[in-house]
């Protein structure tokens, strides 16, 4: 009995403790002016500025470059010597993995919680001009990486910061955003990319497997979770035991892709309701009823959750852009557009209208992925506990990704150190169980304040940088306009 | 000149494959491309380590194939008075024999059977069998 106790406090001690520590970051990160009565954080300004920003600068590339982005993922523009190495479609593949997760599932059902049904109008919107701000980042990623001694590759903001500012003569500025950005990218990595991951994939196994009654109710169970969770993580980051993440890797797009399809599936039971849907959605957008902060609450509520869906200039991204073989950078810029595309406009889109038209946001006390399962529910009342291996399997995804870009901040800010490396992953593994212990709010709060941090390094050094972008896009559109740059033929008939 | 097209994978059937395709060429005179098929498709899914690595690992599987199955069996070829030259690529199987022979203008392709089980030649697919459904050229596939 005292065994159960003291776990249940341990439990509760990692709860208090980290809430005073999140709530300390977020007042710093999502420092807020008032706009119509709305709290309104500038970083979420901030991203939303740098989408409309690079759409309107680079005059529409998201809708204009979308055709083109598939084609050079279809491999039209692979040429005979690049076969075997890292594709178009390998690189948005891999970072695709990174993004659709729990944000598309947890996140969107937190938005329409706080929001209405009107926050996924302003996630699309925030989906369709983030692509721009992808577009902008990863051609620089590729751009700037570092080809290493041993012929790997390395890449992402560290990179570009340091080395694409040096270029300009701003080589301590540069530095220091580099630095600035790989510290937030690796508190980020620990939070959002982590616990959130961990503690939502907990909430939902828990909930299948009968709440608090059931075998996971107990209060310590959380912890032990947690532990589980993190030996699994551990054997592939410093095991490395490669096999198990690529079964992970294998089985998220085909989940992905199962996810998608029984959205279809409920919406399809629910034909007659689309329309309804659809116009709670419109008129929630732009007059919410009964959402503190009216319209301008509601936009927030869906650009923040979109920007912590796709990550959309974070800076997260172009680190698994980077390592596409190509010797054009704007290329990887153009496929990476397709990325926030994928994850906000199609599946953030369908696990909306799902919630939307269930009309499961309505019931009080239900939060996070818990709604989403019960939207689930009402059509395919055995969907939860499919649910909840697909919450599992992309949070442990999820994870691997995020320790990843946390793994190379690391290695860029302590000169790819083997000991850092490895206190870094020690201090992963252990935020999955505190991940797993803690309550909701606490750990969206903290993991949203950690990543949007990222944003602020990593869109100053892309402002400064932006002509260089424009310069690549430029010369490879009238490549393409005077034929230098064609499909490649290839010799099948 | 004639040519035939073999490929080999480092197997037994492999060799044999060689050796057919070697006694077929040297009768007719004709020269033999031995092709090395690293298999590859760019639409798998890596993880962003061994994105990070992939042109070391290219470069490595390029020359294990040169190495320790290209270059021994040419030497063995050229030493039994066979004009014969190797190559190595990756892609998918198949498809890379049906390029090399199209490129080539070769009028004979030699491969290997493994032997595989029905489940597996199922599932993953088998090189003699796509190759007799996608080649220009009469297909031999030695046992």
């Amino acid at each position: 009995m005292s065994g159960v106790l003291l776990a249940a406090s341990i439990d509760e001690t990692i709860n208090d403790g980290f809430e005073r520590v999140s709530t300390f970051v977020q007042d710093i990160i999502f420092y807020s002016v008032p706009i119509a009565g709305f709290p309104f954080p500038l970083v979420v300004g901030w991203l939303a500025f740098a989408a409309v920003f690079f759409t309107v600068y680079f005059r529409a590339i998201n809708v204009r470059g979308f055709t083109h982005a598939i084609a050079l993922v279809k491999g039209d523009y692979t040429g005979p010597d690049e076969v075997g190495e890292v594709s178009h479609f390998q690189a948005l593949a891999t970072a695709v993995s990174g993004t659709v997760g729990l944000g598309n599932i947890a996140g969107v059902a937190v938005a329409i919680t706080v929001g209405g049904p009107g926050a996924t109008f302003w996630m699309i919107i925030a989906g369709l001009l983030s692509m721009s701000t992808k577009f902008t980042e990863c051609t620089l990623g590729v751009k700037y990486r570092r080809e290493n001694a041993d012929g790997s590759v390395s890449g992402g903001p560290m990179y570009y910061l340091s080395r694409g500012l040096a270029e300009q003569g701003k080589v301590r500025l540069g530095k220091f955003l580099a630095v600035a950005f790989a510290i937030f990218c690796i508190f980020g990595s620990l939070g959002g990319g982590n616990a959130f991951q961990s503690n939502q994939a907990f909430s939902q196994l828990r909930s299948v497997t009968g709440g608090d009654d059931g075998f996971l109710g107990g209060g310590s169970a959380g912890v032990v979770f947690g532990i589980v969770m993190a030996l699994c993580v551990g054997v592939v980051i410093i095991g490395g035991i490669k096999r198990i993440a690529k079964v992970t890797d294998k089985l998220v797009p085909f989940m992905a892709v199962f996810y998608v399809t029984s959205c279809f599936i409920v919406l399809g039971g629910n034909l007659g309701e689309i329309p309804g849907a659809f116009r709670l959605i419109f008129d929630g957008a732009f007059s919410p009823e009964g959402i503190t902060g009216g319209v301008v609450g509601v936009l927030i509520t869906g650009f923040q959750r979109a920007a912590f869906s796709n990550e959309a200039g974070l800076g997260s991204a172009p680190i698994a852009h980077s390592a596409v073989q190509t010797n054009r950078p704007v290329t990887e810029g153009y496929v990476s557009l397709l990325e926030p595309f994928i994850d906000t406009v199609v599946v953030c889109t369908m696990t909306a209208l799902t919630i939307v038209i269930t009309g499961a946001y309505t019931q009080v006390g239900t939060e996070g992925v818990q709604l989403t399962s019960d939207a689930f529910a009402t059509v395919l009342p055995w969907f939860p506990n499919v649910l909840a291996v697909a919450v599992v399997l992309f949070a442990f995804s999820t994870m691997l990704a995020w320790s990843y870009y946390g793994a190379k901040a690391t290695a860029y800010l302590f000169n790819e150190s083997k000991t850092a490396d490895l206190v870094y992953k020690g201090i992963f593994l252990t935020f999955v169980v505190i991940g797993a212990a803690s309550s909701l709010d606490v750990i969206i709060g903290f993991s949203d304040a950690m990543i949007f941090a990222m944003s602020i390094p990593n869109l100053i050094g892309v402002y400064l940088l932006v002509r260089v972008v424009k310069r690549e896009l430029t010369e490879y559109e009238s490549g393409l306009r005077s034929g230098e740059i064609a499909k490649i033929k290839t010799t099948a008939s | 000149m004639e040519v035939a097209v073999v490929g080999v994978d480092g197997s037994e059937a492999g060799s044999r494959a060689a050796e057919f395709a070697a006694r077929h060429v040297r009768d007719a005179s004709a020269q033999l491309v031995v092709v090395f098929v690293v298999p590859w498709s760019p639409y798998s899914v890596q993880t962003p380590e061994e994105n990070e690595r992939r042109r070391i690992t290219k470069k490595q599987e390029v020359s294990t194939a040169w190495e320790d199955v290209v270059q021994p069996l040419l030497d063995r070829l050229q030493a039994e008075g066979t004009v014969a030259e190797g190559v190595v690529k990756h892609g998918h199987p198949a498809e890379v024999l049906c390029d090399i022979a199209r490129e080539r203008g070769a009028s004979h392709l030699v491969v290997g059977r493994r032997g595989q089980s029905r489940v597996r030649a199922l599932l993953f697919g088998s090189t003699p069998v796509n190759l007799i459904q996608m080649s220009d050229v009469p297909v031999t596939v030695v046992p």
